[in-house]
């Protein structure tokens, strides 16, 4: 159930250089670390729509809202811990209160940034991007869906957070699939429960899912890549048929994909939930898969997940 | 019709007689910091701003970013008094369902440009916009009011670098230098001084004026849109509570509005000097 491995940063660069000859209002700013988030991509084709920050977030946003202000589109990219902690209270004021034009694209999100360890490692973003009003808050689940999210993103007039990883992981989506704000889709249908996933861990609930099949499990998959505003008739219409979910991210089980779900069905249809993801734990230096093991992201946890929640069913 | 130098020194305390009758009437805000920057803002709005308040979105209009954004009451008195909204509805200020928020907030308010309040962002986003401005080859100029207690936070720094880098020169700092925060004398709180050379040696022209007297003001302004290469901060000494005899350097009305004898007080000075 897996494709080509790819990474979402070298599709977040190839659109960001699209978008340069789409869209003449599009400015990009990075923080010292465009090599790696890929924005250098854009500073190929349009340096002088390129805002080389330094090392200095607060002020980037401060940048970016001010140039959203003068009526430009403003894509601010760093890692994820950076653009979002360091910078939260700016985002607030300057960007989402004012609901300004501004994209903060972050990349390096989640415990697959593997070997930096756990200062470098973002579990909580979009905990605190949730949070704060008028935010758009995306997580594609693989390199074709973040090109098409970044073209979607551009069109939207508004505040958006997308957050992307940097490792390479497989492609589940179609290339050239539209990407509508706020829209789930269902990858795979089943009748026993419904698997929620955001960002590379889509593709982790298909495979789990192929190994639930092979135990007469039928779990149906829903890629949920806007966490904010989230599709409740998506999870609705799932989970009446199930009857129980399982959400499954690379990030804090606080505040994120699952603590939207669960605040959905705990209020609006009480259904059995398990969550998948770190367990208010920082991570720790190593390899992503090794990581992902240690801290409880794969397939058989997914799984794991899926029989407990079956098991509260009545 | 250009206002002369007393003019907009008169201008300037009906400015704050406003700010005095808007904070009495919410019984809270900022009038220590709003009467120090009466002049500055009073020179701004009737001489040295580019502006149409009849068509607040005008392309090349000059923009104004207040960053000491908890002195709001200067800044709606300013725009009313310029005719961007009626002068009755000052007296809203901080009451539930008005415009005129605790602090500015952009699009609530015709006229004000940003979002501000938490202090030491205003710079940031005031490099945003002048930025936009030279690269779309606009001829406006950003003017952005900072206090001297703020420019502790380290995003000004950030910011004062990046002017300097991209060669701002189209942008203009100006600081209420009134030496005064809540909690008292700036430099017990955390020293800022020697605070020009810490500006020059980031890149800027610094122009250090006494900002009380019109003149002054007006003189700055003018060098600092003569820049062809470098942003310019104004650094203008300031008194805490000017134009009102108890209010002046005392650090207790930087967040107080007046109490009932205090407004009478207050109201009879400024009265006195208006004309």
């Amino acid at each position: 159930m897996t494709g080509q491995k790819l990474a979402q940063r070298n599709y977040y660069g190839k659109a960001l250089a699209d978008l340069a000859a789409e869209k003449e209002n599009v400015y990009v700013l990075d923080a010292d670390l465009a090599g790696s988030t890929k924005t250098s991509e854009f500073k190929k084709v349009a340096p002088e729509r390129f805002i080389e920050c330094g090392i200095a977030e607060q002020n980037m946003v401060g940048i970016a809202s001010g140039l959203a202000a003068s009526g430009k589109i403003a894509f601010a990219s760093t890692f994820a811990v950076f653009a979002t902690g360091r910078c939260w209270e700016q985002i607030r004021l300057a960007v989402a209160y004012p609901k300004m034009n501004v994209k903060i694209v972050a990349t390096h999100s989640g415990i697959s940034v593997g070997e930096d360890g756990a200062s470098h490692q973002a579990l909580e973003d979009m905990a605190i991007m949730r949070a704060l009003p008028n935010m758009t808050v995306i997580s594609p689940a693989d390199a074709y869906e973040t090109y098409m999210a970044t073209k979607a993103i551009a069109d939207y007039d508004g505040p958006v957070y997308m957050r992307l990883g940097r490792a390479e992981f497989p492609c589940i989506t179609e290339e050239g699939a539209p990407f509508v704000i706020g829209k789930a889709h269902v990858m795979r249908e089943g009748s026993d429960v419904t698997l929620i996933g955001t960002g590379q861990m889509v593709s982790v609930c298909l495979d789990a899912a192929e190994i639930l099949a092979s135990e007469g499990i039928s779990a149906e998959v829903i890629n949920m890549a806007t966490i904010k505003p989230l599709d409740t008739e998506a999870i609705a219409a799932s989970v009446g048929k199930t009857g129980c979910a399982v959400t499954a991210e690379e990030h804090s089980i606080i505040g994120g994909l699952g603590s939207a779900v669960a605040e959905f069905l705990s209020q609006e249809m009480p259904s059995p939930l398990m969550r998948v993801g770190t367990r208010d734990t920082f991570g720790e230096s190593g390899k992503p898969d090794e990581l992902f093991k240690k801290y409880g992201l794969t397939a058989d946890d997914v799984v794991a997940a899926a029989k407990a929640s079956i098991a509260k069913k009545e | 019709m250009e206002y002369s130098a007393n003019q907009i020194a008169n201008m300037a305390n009906i400015l704050r007689l406003d700010v005095i009758e808007m904070t009495a009437a919410a019984n809270s805000g900022h009038p220590g910091g709003s009467l120090s920057a009466a002049d500055f803002m009073a020179a701004l709005y009737f001489r040295i701003l580019r502006h149409d308040p009849a068509n607040p979105q005008w392309e090349d209009r000059d923009r104004f970013v207040l960053s000491k954004g908890h002195v709001a009451p200067v800044l709606y008195a300013a725009l009313a008094e310029s005719g961007y909204f009626p002068k009755d509805e000052l007296i809203t200020l901080r009451k539930l369902g008005s415009h005129l928020q605790g602090h500015p907030v952009r699009g609530k308010v015709p006229g004000v440009e940003m979002s501000t309040g938490s202090l030491g962002q205003g710079l940031s986003m005031s490099c945003g916009i002048a930025l936009a401005g030279k690269r779309d080859g606009k001829d406006y100029r950003t003017y952005c009011l900072l206090g001297d207690g703020e420019l502790q936070s380290g995003q000004n720094w950030e910011a004062a670098m990046f002017a300097h880098h991209y060669g701002l020169s189209n942008l203009i700092a100006v600081v209420d230098r009134n030496r005064l925060q809540i909690t008292g004398n700036t430099e017990d709180a955390m020293a800022l001084d020697p605070l020009p050379e810490k500006w020059r040696a980031f890149g800027w022209n610094v122009i250090v004026i006494n900002g009380h007297n019109i003149r002054q003001i007006l003189d700055a302004c003018d060098k600092a849109k003569a820049s062809r290469k470098n942003p310019t901060v104004i650094i203008m000494n300031t008194v805490k509570g000017k134009g009102v005899s108890f209010m002046e350097n005392n650090a207790g009305f930087h967040g107080k509005a007046c109490n009932h004898e205090e407004y009478l007080q207050a109201v009879k000075e400024l009265k006195e000097v208006i004309q």
